[in-house]
């Protein structure tokens, strides 16, 4: 049986920014990857793909926000047998995929270290209807009170325990958020090292909840605002492509503010993130 | 009154249910349209779980038509899972649509389309969320109307009372039909309320009004008469039958879920009806004449399909798509075109001949050879007699041992159990044909690791069809013909591990005969199974045959029927049979005729009539329609030139 000729080599690797938003939050990061799949051909994108009998297209992602969870800032890395104007990638990328997977910026890989060392910690924002900002306050006072906070979660592996404390770098209030928000809520900010076992955000509510009566009514709205090396001094995320994106002049390559207004309101209006101008 | 969207409510319970991507919609090439723009709103339902309904290509097909219409607005619906159905009853939320979340009640016609009658108890429990009364004589000017289309609409009579209106055959044409009496009737003003309106849709004689029918009973039982109640109302209602597919090129925008579902391709219709004759099968019954798509059509669906949706499979559907009379150009053509570009093409098709291979061989270049399928669908020739399906042993040998030869290595066969005049050895002879199949690729690869499955379906008599007269054999007769061989396989040392067997046990089938062949009376059955939980009953882990049996025996309790009487029973020529008043097109005596010769072992074959003269089974006369079929002679040219 023929096997096929080999597979064009990749020419071009580009790493990708994107946010799931609004409703897609509830996409799985396996209905992500066919949705990605299917907007490369529609967009033809020539995409590299792997040899064998049933080839796979060249696209790897680096970590995935949980289902439920909405995102600014997911990523993935696509290898091309051709080279090609990543600002028009974008573009094209972003038409053909359904409404609320949002491409936001690509750049050219250019080495380095890679896209997954790359992402140390992320910064959360967790917005919990119905619960007052008192109670919110006392919770993340107590939780940052701790040393160690031990919290027991169901994984694949079965009943799981360990801190959610000491992965939390930063955790505070968004009070000028929640003044914008439609429903009282109490919202908050939190930068979270990703470690192993992984500390998600439910992890650090379920710590918050230990800690304090805090009871929220309903799920909590979760939503991953940046991904990134953080900066020991400030505590700060920097953005995870700036180290590829040396050809770009200073000054347009600094992602804009996230755009919280549009997460909070469920991500329906347009977001403020841009990619980099061509 | 103006319509919200449910979503907002919606949304903080998703995230405990199970695949919560199935409910918030925002499929590729998914519209919302504007509410009040829109003059007549139809909210689309197949009654199944999301996964199962969105690739429906009815459902789809209808989708992109009407919404492609000024002033029309259509939306889809699908069975919600009962984690989110409890939820939903407990605050409220009622059936909503996927597009603009919007409640099913608000729509002017709620249309449901059937390819299985076991969707109809997630049919009530969408009337039911929806907040639709469950009779349709209990609904007022305020409520949708509720429509039926699908297969299962051939004989909608055990869910008529819950329907105002049900449709047969082809959608496209009598939806849009449909639209416009609507939209007529509203900008007069709505006179007369919704019973002017589905007079005016049953007037035309093309849409079926149960409630204008009137079904009287013998004192034993039987039907006495099926008659309309009113005048004006025609005696019988015709199907539809779309005569130029190439007219109707749809999906021109194939929805692409986000979710996974059970068909991850775009599908083509490359041509409908079939006129094999195959005694057993209802879609070949009611949907003659053929008629082909062009071999141009398909190839320009192919290519705006797989542009639109980024799909990297394309199925060329029909009832047997080997049949279409250029499909060897389709197939070579689109193997050409699609050639290194990680586009897989696939043709169900179940012929037992060597024409077959060739074209799997076309579509699998450069592939894996992994299954080939063939239907003798009975297992000795005295059955495939029977039930028209002339395939010989020795042909069926012959054509896999080419199918090996050409580099497959495993063979799939289709049979059914439990068909009219049945024995133990009709059955058995399976393992024998399995045997041959197995030696015969080891004979013709020199290999050991040759395999073969044989699926086996139970056969329901279904109305339109030869066999609607017939006896459905019981379930312990068909599970101890199954459980036969299932034992002769096992203890078979030389082939028995060659051979997979996959079957289901007899006991759904006869609940779907029930619900096949049943009259009126069945309705209440229907009802009582769904208030003692019956839903999903296409699923084997949510359906009871308990439940079903113990609610056929409360509701025919007192009357001279039961659940036997509708299955097990063999009916005679002179019966009135429920579906009797719905035509299509075959003509009676021609069926009861097929039917004599089914079970005559010296009758003749009766041939298609694609490649024989007419037989005169009475549908081209009556529906005013003829074969369509080429050869056209014309190229899947012209390609467009693919840029880089
Ligand atoms: S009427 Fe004649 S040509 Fe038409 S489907 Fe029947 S047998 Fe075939």
């Amino acid at each position: 049986m023929p096997e096929g000729p080999a597979p064009a080599p990749v020419a071009q690797r580009l790493r990708v920014r994107y946010a799931k938003r609004g409703r897609l939050r509830f996409t799985s990061h396996r209905d992500i990857s066919r949705a990605v799949e299917r907007a490369v051909r529609r967009a033809g994108i020539p995409v590299a793909f792997s040899a064998g009998f049933s080839p796979h297209p060249k696209i790897s992602y680096a970590g995935a926000a949980a289902t439920g969870v909405a995102s600014e800032a997911e990523y993935l890395e696509i290898g091309l047998t051709d080279d090609r104007d990543p600002a028009r990638v974008r573009a094209d990328l972003d038409a053909a995929l359904p409404g609320g997977l949002d491409i936001l910026d690509v750049v050219p890989a250019t080495g380095g270290a890679s896209l997954a060392d790359r992402l140390q910690a992320s910064e959360w924002l967790i917005r919990l209807d119905g619960v007052t900002p008192d109670a919110a306050e006392k919770a993340v006072e107590a939780f940052l009170a701790a040393e160690v906070i031990e919290v027991e979660r169901l994984t694949k592996k079965g009943l799981r325990r360990f801190d959610a404390r000491s992965a939390v770098s930063a955790c505070v209030l968004d009070r000028r958020a929640m003044a914008a928000a439609d429903v009282p809520c109490a919202i908050l900010r939190m930068v979270v090292r990703h470690s192993t076992p992984a500390v998600r955000p439910d992890d650090v509510l379920t710590g918050l909840r230990q800690v304090s009566d805090l009871a929220p009514p309903s799920p909590p709205l979760v939503t991953r605002l940046a991904q990134g090396p953080l900066d020991a001094e400030t505590g700060e995320l920097a953005d995870p492509l700036d180290p590829d994106r040396q050809a770009v002049p200073p000054g347009e390559d600094a992602l804009a503010d996230t755009g919280l207004a549009s997460v909070l309101s469920g991500g329906t209006t347009e977001p403020g993130v841009v990619s980099a101008q061509p | 009154m103006p319509v919200e969207s449910v979503f907002p409510r919606l949304e903080p319970f998703l995230p405990t249910v199970q695949k919560p991507i199935q409910y918030v919609g925002g499929e590729l090439n998914s519209l919302v349209k504007d509410w009040d723009e829109a003059e007549v709103r139809w909210a689309l339902m197949y009654p199944d779980a999301y996964e199962v309904g969105l690739p429906n290509q009815g459902v789809q097909i209808l989708y992109e038509i009407l919404n492609e219409r000024d002033g029309v607005l259509a939306e889809r619906t699908y069975s919600v899972w009962p984690d989110l159905e409890t939820i939903m009853r407990r605050e409220g939320i009622p059936q909503f649509t996927v597009d603009g979340h919007r409640p099913v009640g608000a729509f002017d016609i709620f249309g449901i389309s059937f390819s299985t009658e076991l969707g109809y108890t997630n049919m009530l429990t969408a009337l039911d969320l929806a907040g639709i009364p469950m009779l349709a004589t209990d609904r007022t000017d305020e409520h949708p109307i509720v429509l039926a289309g699908g297969h299962a609409a051939f004989n909608p009579e055990p869910i008529a009372d819950f329907l105002d209106a049900a449709v047969l055959g082809d959608g496209e044409e009598i939806a849009l039909a449909i639209t416009e009496v609507v939209r007529e009737w509203k900008r007069e003003g709505s006179p007369g309320g919704r019973d002017e309106l589905l007079m005016r849709l049953a007037k035309s004689g093309g849409v079926y009004v149960p409630k204008f029918f009137d079904v009287s009973y013998l004192p034993d039982g039987r039907i006495q008469r099926v008659a309309p109640n009113r005048s004006g109302v025609p005696w019988r209602v015709d199907k539809h039958t779309v005569m130029d597919l190439d007219a109707w090129p749809y999906p021109k925008k194939p929805l692409v879920p986000l979710a996974e579902t059970v068909h991850e391709r775009f599908s083509v219709e490359i041509f409908r009806g079939c006129t094999r004759g195959c005694r057993f099968c209802q879609a070949g019954m009611i949907t003659r004449p053929v008629r082909e798509r062009s071999i141009t059509t398909i190839g320009n669906m192919v290519e705006t399909g797989l542009k639109e949706s980024g799909f990297t499979e394309v199925g060329l559907l029909s009832l047997s798509s080997a049949d279409h009379s250029e499909i060897g150009e389709i197939a070579k053509g689109l193997a050409d075109q699609y050639e290194g570009t990680q586009t897989s093409l696939s043709l169900p098709s179940t012929r037992v001949d060597a024409f077959n291979i060739t074209l799997a061989n076309e579509f699998s270049r450069g592939g894996r050879r992994s299954g080939l399928t063939f239907a003798p669908e009975g297992g000795s020739e005295r059955m495939r007699k029977v039930i028209n399906k002339m395939v010989t042993e020795d042909d069926l040998i012959r054509t896999v041992t080419t199918a090996y030869e050409n580099g497959w290595r495993q063979v799939k066969l289709y049979f059914m159990c439990g068909l009219p005049t049945e024995e133990d050895e009709d059955v058995m002879a399976i393992a024998g044909m399995a045997r041959r199949v197995i030696q015969a690729g080891r004979e013709a690869t020199g290999r050991r690791d040759i395999r073969c499955t044989v699926s086996i379906g139970g056969f329901v008599p279904k109305p339109h069809t030869p066999f609607q007269w017939a006896a459905q054999c019981d379930a312990e007769t068909v599970d101890r013909r199954l459980f036969a061989l299932k034992d002769t396989l096992r203890k078979d040392k030389e082939y028995g591990r060659a051979i997979g067997l996959r079957y289901h046990d007899g006991k759904p089938s006869i609940i779907e005969g029930l619900l096949s062949r049943g009259d009126r009376r069945v309705g209440a059955v229907i009802r009582k199974v769904w208030e003692d939980g019956g839903r999903f009953d296409g699923w084997s882990e949510h359906f009871s045959y308990e439940r079903w049996m113990s609610a056929a025996a409360e509701v025919f309790a007192d009357g001279p029927v039961d659940l036997d009487w509708f299955t097990v029973r063999e009916r005679e020529e002179v019966e009135v049979l429920p579906w009797d008043h719905l035509d299509a097109g075959l003509d009676r005596e021609w069926l009861w005729q097929d039917w004599q010769d089914a079970i005559d072992l010296d009758s003749e074959e009766v041939e298609d009539c694609r490649w024989t003269p007419c037989y005169d089974c009475g549908v081209c006369p009556t529906m005013g329609t003829e074969i369509q079929i080429g050869p056209t002679g014309k190229k899947l040219l012209p390609l467009s030139v693919i840029s880089g």
